[in-house]
C-alpha cells in the first residue's frame, strides 16, 4: 500500500477465473469479438476472447483518458456520469461501461452483432462484474496484499540500473 | 495506486512527469523512447495539438522484464503543461505511483514553475494523495541555457522537503536517465 497515495489493490487466480468467466459468458451471448477490462488508471487488467493485434498497453491507457474525459463531459452538462460509451466505426465498433467506478469493461465487436444485444448483454456482466469486483475491493481495504518474495526491490533496481543507461 | 495481477504475475506502476508548459517532459519521454532497447518499450503515444503541444497527455510503456516471477512494467506518463489544460492535468494523476516534476531553470520561468508545483500539490489532494508520501524526485531542466536560476535559488522555491533533484539537459538526453532511475527506485522500495 502507498502511504498517503492511493492503495495497491491485488487480485488471485481465482477472482481471474471468476472474471473471465463472466466475459467469456458475455462474449458467447453477444457474439462480440473481444472483452478488456481495463482500469481507472489506464492499466489492462485482463482480456478474453480473440486476442488483440494491436498494442495493447496504448489501448487500456486511451480507454482509461477516453473515459475520465467523457465524465468530465458528463459534469460540466449537469450529469453525474456517462455510464456507458459507444464508438462506431465502419467495421469495428466498441461499447465501453463502467464497472463500479474502478474499471472500465470495453467489448469489441462487428457486424456479426447488433449494437442492441451488445448493450443488453453489456449490463448483465457489468451487474456480475461489479459484484466480483466488490469482494476484490473489500478485501484489498480489509487485509494486506501478500508480500512480494523477498528479494524482489534489490533484483528490480539492479535491472532499473541495466535498462536505463547510456 | 499499483496493480499486482496475482493471476497474471504482472506488476504495474505508473509514473507522471509534471511541469510547466514548454519544460521539457515531453523531451525526456522522446529521450527514453529513443535510448532504451526496443524490445523493451511500447509505442510512444502523444495526444498533442498540431504545433506539437501536448494536449492530454504523452504515454510510454517500458517493461523491466521478469523479476522473481512478475512481469514488472513502468508506465510513463506527461501532462499538458498549459494553465488552461488542467482538467486533462488531473486526470492523468488518478492512480499515480511516482511524480517527477521537469522545472525550466530559465529565470524567467521561476514563477511558472512556482504555480505549477502548486497545482500538482492541489490537485493531488483533490485525490486525497500527499506528495510528501508518494515517490517524488525534480529535474532542473534547460541547464545548457545562459540564463538559468542558480541550482540553490530553484531549491529553495520548489524543494522544501529536500526530495532527490536532479540538474538536466533534456534535448541531448542529460540527467534524463538519472531522474528515472530514481524515482522508478523509489517506486519499486515503495511496493517491497
Amino acid at each position: 500500500m502507498t502511504p498517503g497515495g492511493a492503495p495497491s489493490w491485488s487480485f488471485g487466480p481465482s477472482d481471474s477465473q471468476r472474471i473471465e468467466e463472466i466475459l467469456n459468458n458475455l462474449l458467447y451471448e453477444s457474439n462480440a469479438r473481444c472483452a478488456l477490462l481495463v482500469d481507472r488508471t489506464g492499466q489492462l487488467v485482463t482480456t478474453v476472447g480473440e486476442q488483440p493485434n494491436f498494442d495493447s498497453a496504448a489501448f487500456a491507457s486511451l480507454t482509461a483518458a477516453d473515459f475520465s474525459a467523457n465524465d468530465q463531459l458528463a459534469s460540466l452538462i449537469g450529469e453525474e456520469e456517462f455510464s456507458s460509451l459507444f464508438h462506431q466505426g465502419r467495421n469495428e465498433s466498441m461499447y465501453l461501461a463502467d464497472v463500479g467506478k474502478r474499471l472500465i469493461l470495453v467489448v469489441l465487436f462487428n457486424q456479426q452483432t447488433t449494437l442492441g444485444l451488445v448493450r443488453i448483454k453489456i449490463k448483465d456482466a457489468v451487474a456480475g462484474l461489479n459484484k466480483a469486483f466488490e469482494e476484490v475491493f473489500g478485501r484489498a481495504e480489509d487485509e494486506e496484499s501478500p508480500a512480494l518474495e523477498r528479494g524482489f526491490v534489490d533484483e528490480a533496481e539492479d535491472e532499473i540500473d541495466r535498462l536505463f543507461r547510456e | 495506486m499499483s496493480m499486482i495481477n496475482y493471476a497474471s504475475r504482472e506488476i504495474n506502476c505508473k509514473i507522471v512527469y509534471y511541469g510547466p508548459g514548454l519544460g521539457g517532459k515531453t523531451t525526456n519521454l522522446e529521450y527514453i523512447y529513443n535510448k532504451v532497447a526496443p524490445t523493451t518499450r511500447g509505442k510512444l503515444i502523444s495526444l498533442a495539438t498540431e504545433t506539437e503541444r501536448t494536449l492530454f497527455f504523452d504515454f510510454l510503456p517500458v517493461d523491466l522484464g521478469t523479476i522473481r516471477g512478475f512481469k514488472t512494467r513502468f508506465h510513463l506518463y506527461t501532462v499538458p503543461g498549459q494553465v488552461y489544460y488542467n482538467a486533462s492535468r488531473k486526470l492523468i494523476l488518478k492512480g499515480v505511483d511516482g511524480v517527477v516534476f521537469v522545472a525550466d531553470s530559465q529565470v524567467e520561468r521561476l514563477d511558472a514553475n512556482i504555480e505549477s508545483m502548486h497545482n500538482l500539490y492541489e490537485n493531488l489532494a483533490e485525490y486525497g494523495y500527499d506528495l510528501r508520501q508518494i515517490p517524488f524526485v525534480i529535474q532542473y531542466n534547460k541547464r545548457d541555457l545562459p540564463n538559468v536560476s542558480a541550482v540553490e535559488e530553484l531549491e529553495r522555491h520548489l524543494n522544501p522537503d529536500r526530495v532527490p533533484s536532479y540538474e538536466g539537459v533534456a534535448t541531448k538526453g542529460i540527467g534524463v536517465f538519472d531522474t528515472l532511475k530514481a524515482v522508478a527506485k523509489l517506486v519499486i522500495k515503495s511496493l517491497g
